[in-house]
């Protein structure tokens, strides 16, 4: 026992010793830049900041904006529960920070009664509509994005077969479903085919398929299979984390089956199942976010919503990656089509989750 | 400090202290003593993890030999200032107080007793299971079911100001009791543990709240997320101090719970049986109780308790349901009650500190950018040193005996 705690010790200085050869760097001209400081603070919701959604995502817009403005200066609280939501709000209230980001609808009403307490504090809340003047809402129509990828499934299932599930059966999650569903019904509509959508339909918002957990790769995994096995050949998880498992079924097919991803690139956030990436649906929260830090602190704070759009870059589909020499150029054009159509109103989304 | 039931029968010493002996001896041997060097060390242990996770430091630690001296003066300032920013969250903010205001002089207090009050009726609960002999993993899905009855009157009735509040209380306290009192009914019917049914029952009330924040009556429109409407105002607990702070009615409640317990267990013939079930229920049985009962009562009331804890968080805290009404508070109430030796008045006073690290850490997390996750490892540190008294003995290089008060509750489950 002695002896072992004998060559830890000499392990651990060893590696002190490595670690602590550098010298003591002699400038420290950083962060001297002209210009007032502004404070720009975010309070997560549960997850952490690193939980491949919208925390990360939302943050990344900070850093993006740190990096374009150093006169920014970012800092975010995370949210252990629920009842961290009041306190963290007022923690940074008092802070003093010149805009306050809160991220995820469920903080809404703690968003609200916090920004009614202190009606000169500026706040935006990603995935909520505007509650007061001091408030900016970011809000996403990705039934849009979903959409294209609806379309672009359809067209290249070889089962006529694609599926799709969700982490909870709410509109933020459900929406998407809604948007692919949608495009698939379009494909079939003006191709005259009969590709089917395992898990969902917009008809019937109570069934679907759902792994009430954002973060269960194992669920996510058992799902997708089970989907494949009824015949689908692509999977679209709208569930986050979970959503892995749907990579992971994709993986164990050996290249029968691809996946198209959520929210953000797949091939950045989840490289290791590229692959079998088709493209990805995205939510454009960290650019939405970084326009409006940027933007307030430049003085000028929005009011009102934001709503991410095909249009405004706020949804749409993220590179092909892998697939960019398997996908047709008649469909990459037919997408850019139907992209425009969205736009101009010529194809409406039936979708009742959309933000309004 | 009660010595509670539980004590090993191995150890017929009495552990109240001898005058005449060895003072390092009575020290060792004291349970407050045990959980004030317990906290001592955790409060160590978070210093270093402190110091780690402030990036001035660990950049200082790449040249530590050509310049120790920034390694630790950067170390020990992160320290300081994110333990005073624990104090400044928890108790006494003297910058905001110096605006004068109510919120700023009593505004950290109020977070830290909003923080306590579910974890000490949490903590009650447990710890009034424990004494029967019973470890009551449940508290979880008791909080939950407590949370939806009084949430569902709380916002699906409409009824007159005071007459709502105690109504939607008491469907709180009936959901918890019921969901507490299937457990101990089924040990007592069928001898099914109490730790697996309690667990299996956590699971069931999760999934139970994640399938009804999907239904249409139980969401809030339009746009749902997974939450449900607001608690009507006439349901509501009221702010004790003002609206500017959220502390509320909930604290007198749990107070009062606290009292209850207290009495129940000391003065009453069921809080006997409660405590003889505890010690030895062979010879509780012998002596003509019936354990079987008792185990149903005792759960009853345990998971009651909880339901209570679900209350406060519904029509107090929190006015609306969400997935993460229970907010870890069940688990957490386990470490309460264990730091809290299962006595009412020590389940109290762990409460607070509990609650005090809690609302302490959102300002530490703020003000220094330390990791919120400290106050966790503080906690569980705490406890881990109490469920082994012989540790922290051995760090301060105290003397005592064999088992204490605190491990005789974590292996209590299991005899």
């Amino acid at each position: 026992m002695r002896h072992a705690l004998k060559i830890t010790a000499a392990t651990g200085a060893g590696l002190l010793l490595l670690a602590g050869c550098g010298s003591k760097p002699t400038s420290n001209a950083s962060s001297s830049s002209s210009g007032k400081a502004f404070k720009a603070c975010m309070v997560l919701d549960t997850g952490g900041v690193d939980d491949r959604s919208f925390n990360e995502s939302s943050y990344a817009g900070f850093q993006a904006a740190n990096k374009a403005n150093p006169n920014i200066k970012i800092s975010y609280v995370a949210s252990n529960s629920q009842n961290d939501y009041v306190p963290n709000l007022n923690a940074e209230v008092n802070k003093g920070c010149d805009t306050i980001v809160a991220v995820g609808g469920l903080m809404a009403d703690a968003v609200k009664s916090t920004a009614t307490a202190h009606p000169d504090q500026k706040f935006a809340q990603v995935d909520n509509a505007s509650q007061g003047d001091n408030i900016y809402g970011l809000q996403y129509n990705t039934a849009q994005g979903g959409f294209l990828g609806g379309y672009l499934a359809a067209a290249m299932s070889k089962t006529g077969k694609v599926g799709t599930w969700g982490g909870l059966n709410i509109p933020p999650v459900t929406i998407y479903m809604d948007g692919f569903w949608e495009g698939v019904q379009y494909y079939n509509k003006t191709k005259d085919k009969h590709v089917q959508v395992l898990g969902w339909t917009e008809k019937n918002q109570k069934a679907g398929t759902f792994s009430q957990s954002f973060t269960d790769q194992n669920k996510g995994k058992t799902i997708s299979q089970a989907q494949i096995q009824q015949g689908a050949d692509i999977i679209f998880p709208v569930a986050g984390g979970a959503g892995l498992g749907a990579g992971a079924a994709a993986q164990a097919s050996g290249g029968k089956v691809s996946v198209i991803w959520v929210d953000t690139d797949g091939c950045e956030s989840a490289s290791q199942y590229c692959n079998y990436f088709l493209t990805s649906v995205t939510k454009g929260i960290t650019k939405s976010v970084q326009e409006y830090t940027e933007k307030a602190a430049s003085g000028t704070f929005p009011t009102g919503n934001y709503i991410g759009t095909l249009e405004n870059g706020g949804t749409g589909l993220a590179p092909f990656h892998t697939f960019d020499s398997k996908v047709p150029a008649d469909l990459k054009s037919e997408l850019d089509q139907i992209k425009a159509d969205i736009i101009s109103g010529k194809i409406t989304i039936t979708s009742p989750s959309q933000p309004k | 400090m009660s010595q509670t039931s539980t004590a090993p029968p191995a150890e017929p010493a009495a552990p109240t202290p001898e005058p005449g002996r060895s003072g390092r001896r009575r020290l060792g041997d004291s349970p407050v003593v045990v959980t004030a060097l317990a906290f001592v060390a955790a409060i160590v242990v978070g210093g270093v993890l402190i110091a780690v996770s402030d990036e001035q430091t660990r950049n200082a630690a790449t040249y530590f030999f050509s310049y120790p001296w920034d390694t630790f003066r950067y170390g020990f300032s992160a320290i300081w200032e994110a333990y005073k920013a624990l104090f400044e969250g928890a108790i006494f903010n003297p910058g905001r107080a110096s605006s004068g205001t109510i919120a700023g002089i009593f505004g950290p207090i109020s977070e830290t007793l909003v923080s306590a009050t579910p974890l000490i009726l949490g903590g009650l609960s447990v710890g009034l299971a424990f004494r029967a002999g019973l470890f009551n993993i449940g508290g979880q899905g008791q909080i939950i079911a407590g949370a939806i009855c009084a949430g569902y009157v709380g916002f699906a009735w409409h009824l007159p100001p005071v007459i709502h509040l105690i109504v939607a209380a008491v469907a709180g306290i009936l959901g918890g009791a019921v969901w507490g009192g299937i457990a101990g009914f089924l040990k007592a019917k069928t001898g099914a543990h109490e730790v697996i049914s309690t667990i299996m029952l956590n699971y069931v009330a999760y999934y139970l709240l994640a399938f009804l924040l999907s239904v249409e009556s139980f969401q809030r429109p339009p746009y749902g997320q997974a939450i449900s409407n607001s608690i009507l105002g006439s349901a509501r607990l009221p702010h004790l101090l003002g609206g500017s702070l959220r502390l509320h009615l909930g604290l007198v409640i749990a107070l009062l719970a606290a009292y209850g317990v207290h009495w129940l267990l000391t003065r009453s013939t069921l809080g006997f049986e409660f405590r003889a079930v505890g010690a030895n229920q062979n010879a509780a049985r012998t002596a003509g109780m019936s354990v079987g009962a008792t185990y149903t009562r005792v759960m009853l009331i345990a998971g009651g308790l909880a339901g209570l804890a679900g209350v406060t968080q519904i029509l107090g805290t929190n006015p609306a349901i969400t997935q993460d009404i229970d907010a870890g508070i069940g688990f957490d109430a386990i470490t309460v009650a264990l730091l809290g030796r299962a006595n009412a008045g020590g389940t109290v006073l762990a409460g607070i500190l509990f609650g005090a690290l809690r609302a302490g850490g959102v300002q530490m997390q703020s003000s220094t950018g330390t990791p919120i996750d400290v106050v966790d490892v503080i906690q569980a540190v705490i406890v881990l040193f109490i469920a082994a008294p012989a540790l922290v003995r051995g760090i301060f290089r105290l003397k005592g005996s064999g088992a204490g008060t605190g491990q005789a509750l974590a292996k209590g489950w299991n005899g």
